[in-house]
């Protein structure tokens, strides 16, 4: 509370990202986990922001109106406020600066985040996801692959998890000899593992070859990962850096392996960025999507240049290659970039949701991000700027990953059970600290930190809300469903995300939401099976004997089916939007009407900034009620359209 | 002329077809005067059936005595066929070629067409002016139908009759045509029922540079205002266009316009479809100009008056697309059909001139743009934006679309109302319109979502919003069947839900019935 030079603004104008001539005036008050906007008379929703989400603050220079506040939230939601006295403008910008920069781990959310669950049912929380088990799913252990207690304690490598499976032959000498040949003690170990043909992918950090160093117990390492897929006489060792990075690095006495040094190996490097690459890539896109009334170029060529598709691509053709090489050929992979827990993650685990199914599943995805980058030590505090820290190590890792799967959603709406929500909640929770399980860097911090007795999980959370997140157009049995996904990586297949980057543009959105509609047949559908049931028990009843109860059990839910009326929060209360704005101007004109009655057009600046009262359109889009909101009532709407 | 005289070789065996996506198939090539088909000549197998109007050109490639030639068509797709012999080749490729540029309207396949199924609704019949009127009339009394245009003389392109508004006679009429570009005269192209407001449309006037002015012209546009009331003229050129025109004795009503799109710059942008940013920037122009035609209407309660410099294109894109925000009965399959004859085929697209040839051709006469498909690209946007409030499915778009540019229907030869009357279309072929309505391809075209939604819907123009049009741009170039079994899938979630509530309606009426009937449920009372 310290932090807060003051806890609350009064007059502050909220003003709309599209068209900044619409606005809200409320109070703003600044609390030690949220910013809370509380629009006058109550007309619009209050707008809550956990001071995590805050990725920065700009105050610029202060007008006769007020002093302008733009808050960037890292869930893409932008938020510019103008508050009346740049004095309080001052106040609120280094307050929130410092509450959206916490120096201490026990100053993040979710160590005050007490939601009235008991201290039961929340260790409970932390007991669903169990990694084991998603081992024992893929058969292991097996005669292939052991459980290996080595890095118990994390003495082995300290960013990796306790538990882990290596090959049946690598001894504990050989898996400590590799370990001390690679950057940060990062062995070599089992990410993903095929019952069917015994293929498995293997991740690792870089070797420290240097131009010729060698490890007898690396080389060792890997010829027990091909010795574990029995029917394969060779293994792929995929190095995801371009290949410039990884020659550099060799330099640094990294580098990557000598493929005369190893047995029967084939070297095959994957040019993804690195994380500062990415970094830039998403500022540009961002920029790009915040692009107040863009022309369709603007956008177009913008998007382009961020070359932010061009980065989700190779991320897909890389998960594609490792998946084919898997399911296709039937031959083991080892993955690895620098440090591995970037890019790594993400070729793995792209690589496991096309392979299995089950990854594509509510369940399987949350289990595919607790394996591949929880437990593996992606840095989620550094990466996505927790706590104060180094800037250039933040990057958009995690959200590369969720934006590979939602592409992978659009060509294949059939094979996943979860939707496009989904992934955006999950998004919002790796950023918003108000969960523990993206807290710290790796397993070994967030033991200490003791996450699992101090805060509550995202999983379970997820997990109670599935009805949000189920996909209607999903079958377990259907085709598309099965086995690997085959994807097209063709240029067109890659689009722009708006349900994420553009989340908080409802106005940008279909009206209309297909996946809604189909939910809410299908929830009607499931009410009718079980009235149909009953039903068809009553009749059964009428030829035994008849009963008055049955019927009347049966009248009752009728009447609770013909109350849900399933297509009454589809109302479409849109309002148009600002089509004046998107002209280009030019200098203005007198109308010279026939009558004075009748008014040109013209393309004169007038219509945009609204000052022209003369031509009767110039406010024709500040009239328009300021929320897009799809479930008000639709007269409702009108009524206040007319009244204005 | 004979269609033989054109055809060198009708028939060549062992030819092989390629097309993206699909296995080849070997079969014998045959050129008839209106299709060029191959076929395996095996039981169910695929056969091509390729009209000759829809080939947008044609290339030859010879690798040793085996040649290619590779067919582009008018609905984007590009097919290769591997002919042996360099004489059949050259041969096929020449024929296809000459039989594909025939010029000659009365030679057209729909002229030829006898159709295989029972046609219930004469298309033909189906959306006359005169039953429009009759629509009008029960809303309102302040228009009329004139038939000053019964000869087509006085506006080559407008059908017979048009509506004006009642207190205009038609020597005024004729004088107004006299001030607009090609006689064009401000007719009625849409009522606004819920405020009575309307939306007229109209060649460009004739002021040239000195400013003319044309008393009866004002009188006309003025008599379709309210007392008291404001409209707005909507000049859908950009600046430059517009003042060329006026320097050529063309122009405006006075100095302003609102952006729009210059129907020779679409020419290209369909070429230059692989960055497709220029269409997709036009999409953006034109729904941007109709949604703010539909808002002076709707929210502003302006009448409103379209036009650009004929009248002919952009004028049309911009009132059809208004009239689908505003009006919900143009979001039904027959609303639809409606809108089509009357804002497009009535009102005098020159669809023959501008759908003579497609995105593929070298060769470009000034006259032919995609200006219809564009529309049609607009309608899908918002047909995207809003999924259940239209009661076709995209599929119904496409098949306009295909048929706009090659088919065995007559509805889109001729470039106006008088040339399709002088060609006798309406008697000699069968109109588009007469085969889409019949219940087993209604049931094709009808969107499983859809839900009548009587409000104005307004869509989104922000490039986020606009996407490319994947069902015409990318049909022939990408694999559908994910999508296809993601739409059949769809279906069935709501076919399934429909067949329960009947079971369960039906059950419940018998559990009545045996309520009623039994008595010792009635004793138990």
């Amino acid at each position: 509370m310290e932090h807060i030079r003051l806890p609350k603004v009064e007059n502050v104008r909220l003003l709309d990202r599209v068209s900044p001539r619409r606005s809200r005036v409320g109070t703003l008050y600044l609390t030690a986990t949220h910013t809370i906007f509380v629009e006058n008379e109550m007309k619009g929703p209050d707008i809550h922001v956990e001071d995590c989400l805050v990725c920065s603050v700009e105050k610029q220079a202060a007008t006769a109106s007020g002093c302008s506040l733009l808050v960037r939230c890292k869930n893409f939601q932008v938020l510019h406020f103008v508050v009346p006295r740049e004095r309080e403008c001052h106040d609120v910008h280094l307050s929130l600066q410092r509450l959206s920069q916490p120096e201490r781990c026990e100053e993040l959310y979710c160590f005050s985040y007490k939601p009235n669950v008991d201290e039961a049912e929340r260790r409970q929380e932390w007991d669903f996801l169990d990694l084991k088990a998603d081992y024992s799913r893929m058969g292991l252990p097996n005669s292939l692959w052991k459980f290996s207690p080595v890095n118990q304690h994390y003495k082995v490598s300290d960013t990796y998890p306790a538990d882990l499976f290596v090959p049946q032959s690598a001894t504990p000498p050989v898996i400590v000899g590799s370990s001390k040949f690679r950057s940060r003690g990062r062995f070599p170990t089992l990410s993903y593992y095929s019952k069917e043909n015994h293929a498995a992918i293997c991740r690792s950090s870089q070797p420290l070859s240097g131009f010729s160093a060698r490890c007898l117990e690396d080389e060792q390492m890997l010829e027990a990962i091909l010795r574990s897929n029995p029917r394969s006489d060779f293994m792929y060792v995929v190095d995801t850096r371009p290949k410039l990075n990884a020659i550099a690095n060799r330099a640094a006495g990294k580098g990557y392996e000598n493929e005369d040094n190893y047995s029967n190996i084939k070297f095959q490097f994957i040019g993804i960025e690195n994380i500062h690459v990415m970094r830039n890539s998403q500022q540009k896109m961002l920029e790009v999507c915040e692009l107040r009334s863009p022309s369709m170029s603007d956008f177009l060529e913008g998007l382009e240049s961020s070359g932010w598709l061009k980065h989700i691509k190779a991320v897909l053709d890389a998960g594609i290659f490792i998946a084919k090489a898997v399911a296709e050929e039937g031959v083991s992979v080892l993955v690895h970039c620098s440090d591995g827990w970037d890019r790594t993650a993400q070729v793995c685990s792209v690589a496991s949701v096309l392979l299995d199914p089950h990854y594509r599943t509510l369940r399987g995805l949350m289990v595919l991000i607790e394996k591949d980058w929880v437990s593996f030590g992606h840095k989620f505090s550094h990466r996505c700027n927790h706590l104060v820290g180094d800037p250039k190590e933040v990057s958009p890792a995690i959200d590369q990953f969720l934006e590979s799967v939602w592409q992978l959603m659009e060509q294949f709406p059939c094979a996943f059970e979860f939707n496009a929500r989904f992934l955006i909640t999950i998004h919002s929770h790796v950023y918003s600290c108000q969960y523990g399980n993206f807290i710290g860097n790796n397993q070994r911090e967030r033991v200490e930190l003791r996450l699992r007795e101090r805060t509550h999980s995202l999983w379970s959370y997820l997990w109670k809300n599935q009805t949000d997140y189920i996909n209607p157009l999903y079958r377990p049995d259907h085709s598309q469903t099965q086995g690997l996904l085959r994807p097209s990586t063709a240029p067109y297949c890659f689009k722009s995300w708006r349900g994420l980057y553009n989340r908080f543009d409802p106005g940008m959105h279909p009206r209309q939401s297909v996946e809604d509609y189909l939910s809410a047949i299908q929830e009607e559908t499931q009410q009718l099976e079980e009235q149909l049931a009953s039903h068809k028990q009553v009749e059964k009843g009428y030829k035994r004997i008849n009963s008055k109860f049955l019927l009347k059990k049966t009248q009752s839910t009728c009447s609770c089916y013909r109350g849900c009326t399933i297509l009454s929060d589809l109302g479409l209360a849109n309002t148009p939007q600002d089509y004046t704005g998107c002209f280009v101007t030019s200098s203005p004109c007198q109308p010279k009407a026939p009558d004075g009655s009748l008014v040109l057009l013209t393309q004169d600046s007038n219509l945009s900034n609204g000052s022209d009262q003369e031509s009767g359109i110039a406010d024709v889009s500040c009239r328009s009620p300021l929320s897009e909101d799809s479930t008000r009532d639709p007269d409702s709407d009108e009524a206040a359209y007319s009244a204005a | 002329m004979e269609f033989a005289e054109l055809i060198k070789t009708p028939r060549v065996d062992g030819v092989i077809l390629h097309r993206p996506f699909m296995p080849t198939v070997e079969g014998t090539l045959c050129l008839t005067g209106h299709h060029l088909i191959l076929s395996s000549r095996q039981d169910n197998a695929e056969e091509l059936w390729l009209l000759h109007s829809n080939i947008d050109s044609i290339e030859k490639r010879f690798v040793g005595s085996l040649g290619s030639i590779i067919v582009k068509c008018k609905d984007l797709r590009v097919i290769q066929l591997d002919i042996p012999g360099m004489e059949e080749c050259f041969n096929i490729a020449s024929s296809v070629e000459a039989l594909s540029t025939l010029d000659i309207l009365s030679l057209m396949y729909p002229f030829f067409y006898r159709p295989m199924f029972e046609v219930i609704e004469d298309g033909w019949n189906s959306f006359l002016p005169e039953d429009a009127f009759k629509d009008l009339e029960t809303m309102t009394d302040e228009w009329r139908l004139s038939d000053v245009n019964k000869d087509c003389t006085v506006c080559p392109s407008y059908p017979p009759l048009v509506a004006v508004p009642k207190d205009v006679d038609d020597d005024t009429l004729r004088k107004v045509a006299t001030f607009r570009h090609s006689g064009r005269f401000p007719v009625l192209s849409y009522y606004h029922k819920k405020n009575g407001m309307v939306m007229m449309r109209a060649g460009q006037p004739l002021t040239g540079t000195n400013g003319r002015r044309c008393k009866e012209d004002e009188k006309l546009i003025n008599a379709t205002l309210r007392p008291g009331k404001r409209g707005y003229i909507i000049d859908t050129r950009t600046i430059n266009l517009a003042q060329q025109a006026k320097a050529r004795g063309g122009g405006f009503e006075s100095e302003g316009y609102v952006e729009s799109i210059k129907s020779n710059i679409l020419q290209e942008s369909l070429i230059k479809l692989v960055e497709a940013s220029n269409w997709q920037t036009h999409v953006k122009e034109i729904l941007t100009t109709a949604c703010l035609a539909a808002q002076c209407i709707d929210r502003e309660g302006a009448s409103v008056l379209v036009h650009g410099t004929e009248g002919t294109d952009s004028t049309l894109q911009v009132t059809s697309l208004a009239q689908i925000i505003l009006d919900p009965a143009c979001r039904t399959i027959r609303g639809f059909q409606g809108l089509v004859e009357r804002e497009w085929l009535q009102a005098g697209h020159p669809f023959h001139h501008r759908c003579a040839q497609s995105a593929f051709s070298n060769s470009k006469p000034r006259q032919e743009a995609p200006v219809f498909l564009l529309f049609l690209d607009c309608v899908w946007q918002i047909l995207r934006q809003f999924p259940c409030s239209f009661e076709f499915s995209e599929s119904f778009l496409v098949l306009v679309f295909d048929h706009a540019y090659a088919s065995q229907f007559g509805t889109f030869l001729g470039n106006s109302t008088a040339e399709r009357a002088k060609l006798s279309l309406p008697e000699k072929t069968v109109s588009l319109w007469s085969w889409v309505n019949r219940p087993q391809e209604l049931e094709r075209l009808t969107n499983p979502l859809y839900e009548a939604n009587s409000l104005v819907i307004w869509p989104s123009v922000a490039p986020q919003s606009l996407l490319l049009w994947e069902g015409v741009f990318l049909r022939w170039n990408r694999s559908s069947k994910c999508l296809d079994e993601a739409y059949e899938e769809m279906v069935h979630i709501i076919e399934y839900n429909k067949e329960l509530q009947n079971k369960v309606n039906s059950l419940r009426r018998q559990l009545a019935q045996l309520e009623t009937e039994d008595p010792l449920l009635q004793t138990l009372e």
